[in-house]
C-alpha cells in the first residue's frame, strides 16, 4: 500500500514528471509555491481564533494541520477559498496568496477562486441528485451543457476519485445520498475534480468513515497529489504521518485563540518536533 | 423480576411510565381519530345532501329559474379567480420568501427593513377578511374605478394571502440544510445559481404546502371577494366572446367575456352564501349543498394535483 511509506522514514520522495521520475528531493525543499499566508488572523464577532499564521505550502504536496479540538484548523482552512466570508460576523486579516496573487482583493471573483480551490466537508454531502448530475454540478454552473463533454468529465472525474466502477452502471438512475459513507466522500471528491482545480481542502474527510473506507481515502490523496496541492485538517495523527510530506501544528493560547506552533516535514514533526508544545500533543500529553 | 434489587420500587416506577405512556398513546390516536371522524363526517354530510344533485350536467349546465339547472358560470369563477390569484401570489410569495430567507438581513438599515416587512406580514395576517375586502372596494372599485372585477378580487386576496404564502417560502427555504448551500457555493457557484439549482428543488415540497394552504384560502373566501369582484355574474357565458379587454371602462364594468379580468367574477363560495343569506328559488338547498360538493370537491383535486405537480418539479429542478 502507498500509504504506509511515509512515517517514521525520512521525507525523501520521487517526483514523476510525465512518467519518468526525474528527480528526487526533500518534501520541503524549496520549489514551486502555490499558497502562502501572511500573518493571517481571524475573528468571530471580535473574538479571536486564529492569530497571526504564517507559512507556505508548496505545490503537489500534502500539508496536514493538526491540533487539538478548538484550534482554529477548519477556520483557517476556510481561508484559502474564503468560505468565512460567508460566516457572519467572521473578519479575516492578513493575506492570503493563491501563486502569488492576493485572494482578498477586491477585484478577486470568489466563484473562480472556488473552483481553483475546491473543498471536501467533513460530513459528506452529495446532492439529493444523481451521481451524473452531482459530478457535473460544477461544469454546468459555468456554462458546460454539451452531453459529450460533460459524459467524458464525469467519467474522468469517478475515475480519479477511484469511483467509476462502483457506479459506472447506474450514474443516472442512482441518486448521491444512496452510496455508502465512503462511496459519498469520493463522490465529493470527484465533484470538485470535475472543477478542475489547483488545490483541494479537505477538513477531516474520513472523520465519519470507517476504518477501510478510510483508507481508501487517504490512498486516493496519494494519488491525487500527483496533480493538486492538497491541504487537509485531521484530527487523527496516524493519519497525517500516512499521508502528508508536511505538518503545520496547531494549538491554543491562553485566550483560547488558536496559533501554529511548529511547521516542518511530517517525519521531523512526528519524530523530533522542535517545541516542547508539538512533543506533548503527540505523544499524547495533551488534547 | 431479579430479587436482590428492590422490586417492589422498581415495578412502580416502569409502571407509571408505562401508564404514561398508555395513556399519551391513546389521547393521541384517539386525537387523530376525532380529527378524521370530523372531516369524514363533513364530507359525508354534503355527499350525502349532494347526492342526486350533482352531476356533469349541474357542473357543466347553466343555471335555470324554473328547474334545479346548473352552476356552470360560479364554478367557472371559482377556478378563474384561483387561477389568477396563484398567478400573482405564489411568484410574488415565492421572490419575498426567497428574499426573507437568502438575502434578508438581521442587522444594520437593511435589519430595519427586514423587521419592517415581518411587521407588515402580522399585521395584515391578523386583519379581518371583512376589512381586506372593504379596502378593496374603496381602493378597486371606487378609487380606481374599475367597479366589481375578477381583477380587483384576485388583488384583494393576494394582498390578504402574500404574508402566509411569503412566510411559508421562507420557512421552506430555511428548512434546507446550511451544508447544502456551503456544498454548492464551495464549488464556485454563485448565490443565485445555488439558490435555483439546490436550495429551490429541495424546498418545493414546503412550498407545495403554501401553495395548497393559500388555494384553500382562496377556494373558501367570501367575504374578501363580496366587495370586490362583487356578486353579478351572467347566466350563460359565451367562451367566443373576447369582450372586455380594451380597457375601455366608459362602456360600463358590464364586461361578458368570461376570460376577461375586468368583469365581476362570483365564486361557489359567495354564490352560497349569496344563496343562504337572500335565495328565494326552489332549489336553494340543493343548489347550495351541490355547490359545496363541488368546492370540496376542488379542494381535494387541487391538494393532490398540487402535489404531483410538486414531485415532478422536483424532478426537474434537480435533473440538469
Ligand atoms: N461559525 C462560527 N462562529 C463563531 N465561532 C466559531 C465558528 N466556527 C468556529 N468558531 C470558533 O472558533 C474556534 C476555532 O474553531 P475551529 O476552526 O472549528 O477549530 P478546529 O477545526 O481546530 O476544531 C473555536 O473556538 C470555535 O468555537
Ligand atoms: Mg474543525
Amino acid at each position: 500500500m502507498p500509504t504506509t511509506a511515509t512515517f517514521p522514514q525520512p521525507v525523501i520522495r520521487r517526483v514523476e514528471v510525465g512518467s519518468s521520475i526525474v528527480a528526487e528531493q526533500a518534501a520541503t525543499a524549496p520549489a514551486d509555491l502555490k499558497i502562502s499566508t501572511e500573518h493571517v488572523s481571524v475573528k468571530y464577532s471580535g473574538k479571536t481564533a486564529v492569530r497571526d499564521v504564517s507559512l507556505e505550502i508548496r505545490e503537489r504536496s500534502i500539508l496536514a494541520l493538526i491540533g487539538p479540538s478548538g484550534s482554529g484548523k477548519s477556520t483557517f482552512l476556510r481561508c484559502f477559498n474564503r468560505m468565512n466570508d460567508l460566516i457572519p460576523g467572521a473578519t479575516v486579516e492578513g493575506e492570503v496568496c493563491l501563486d502569488g496573487e492576493d485572494i482578498g482583493d477586491a477585484g478577486v471573483s470568489v466563484v473562480e477562486l472556488r473552483r481553483r480551490v475546491g473543498m471536501v466537508f467533513q460530513r459528506p454531502n452529495p446532492f439529493p441528485m444523481s451521481i451524473y448530475e452531482n459530478v457535473a454540478y460544477g461544469p454546468r454552473r459555468r456554462g458546460m451543457n454539451s452531453r459529450a463533454q460533460l459524459d467524458e468529465l464525469v467519467e474522468t472525474s469517478l475515475k480519479r476519485a477511484a469511483l467509476w466502477d462502483e457506479v459506472k452502471d447506474d450514474l443516472r438512475r442512482k441518486s448521491g445520498l444512496a452510496l455508502s459513507g465512503g462511496q459519498q466522500q469520493r463522490l465529493c471528491i470527484a465533484r470538485v475534480l470535475a472543477t478542475d482545480p489547483e488545490v483541494i481542502l479537505m477538513d477531516e474527510p474520513a472523520s465519519a468513515l470507517d476504518p477501510v473506507s478510510t483508507l481508501r481515502i487517504e490512498e486516493l490523496m496519494r494519488e491525487l497529489r500527483e496533480n493538486y496541492t492538497i491541504v487537509i485538517v485531521t484530527h487523527n495523527m496516524q493519519q497525517a504521518a500516512r499521508v502528508s510530506d508536511v505538518t503545520a501544528f496547531f494549538t491554543m493560547a491562553e485566550d483560547r485563540a488558536g496559533y501554529l506552533v511548529e511547521m516542518g516535514p511530517t517525519g521531523r514533526i512526528f519524530t523530533r518536533p522542535a517545541e516542547r508544545l508539538t512533543e506533548d500533543y503527540i505523544s499524547g500529553r495533551f488534547g | 423480576m431479579t430479587a436482590n434489587h428492590s422490586p417492589a420500587s422498581l415495578h412502580r416506577r416502569t409502571s407509571r411510565a408505562i401508564v404514561a405512556d398508555r395513556a399519551a398513546t391513546i389521547v393521541l390516536w384517539g386525537t387523530a381519530a376525532f380529527v378524521l371522524l370530523l372531516l369524514g363526517t363533513i364530507i359525508l354530510h354534503f355527499a350525502l345532501a349532494a347526492w342526486g344533485v350533482v352531476s356533469l350536467g349541474f357542473i357543466f349546465g347553466d343555471p335555470s329559474d324554473t328547474a334545479l339547472g346548473g352552476v356552470f358560470p360560479v364554478f367557472w369563477n371559482s377556478i378563474y379567480m384561483l387561477a389568477l390569484t396563484m398567478l400573482i401570489a405564489v411568484p410574488v410569495g415565492i421572490l419575498g420568501g426567497i428574499y426573507m430567507s437568502e438575502y434578508a438581513r438581521e442587522t444594520g438599515p437593511l435589519g430595519l427593513v427586514t423587521s419592517a416587512i415581518r411587521f407588515a406580514e402580522e399585521a395584515i395576517s391578523s386583519v379581518p377578511s371583512i376589512v381586506v375586502g372593504l379596502f378593496g372596494l374603496i381602493l378597486f372599485v371606487d378609487t380606481f374605478r374599475w367597479g366589481f372585477t375578477a381583477l380587483g378580487g384576485a388583488f384583494a386576496l393576494t394582498l390578504f394571502n402574500l404574508p402566509l404564502m411569503t412566510r411559508l417560502s421562507e420557512q421552506a427555504l430555511r428548512a434546507v440544510p446550511q451544508d447544502e448551500r456551503q456544498a454548492s457555493l464551495a464549488l464556485g457557484a454563485t448565490k443565485w445559481q445555488t439558490i435555483r439549482h439546490v436550495v429551490l428543488p429541495l424546498a418545493i415540497p414546503g412550498l407545495v404546502t403554501g401553495v395548497i394552504l393559500t388555494a384553500g384560502r382562496v377556494f373558501g373566501e367570501a367575504a374578501v371577494l363580496l366587495f370586490t369582484a362583487g356578486i353579478g355574474t351572467p347566466v350563460h357565458y359565451d367562451f367566443a366572446n373576447f369582450n372586455g379587454f380594451g380597457l375601455d371602462f366608459n362602456s360600463g364594468w358590464w364586461h361578458t367575456s368570461p376570460w376577461s379580468p375586468l368583469r365581476p367574477a362570483t365564486t361557489l363560495s359567495v354564490y352560497i352564501w349569496k344563496l343562504n343569506s337572500e335565495g328565494l328559488g326552489a332549489f336553494k338547498n340543493q343548489l347550495a349543498d351541490g355547490s359545496a360538493a363541488i368546492l370540496i370537491g376542488m379542494v381535494l383535486i387541487f391538494n393532490l394535483g398540487a402535489r404531483a405537480v410538486g414531485r415532478v418539479l422536483t424532478r426537474k429542478l434537480t435533473a440538469a
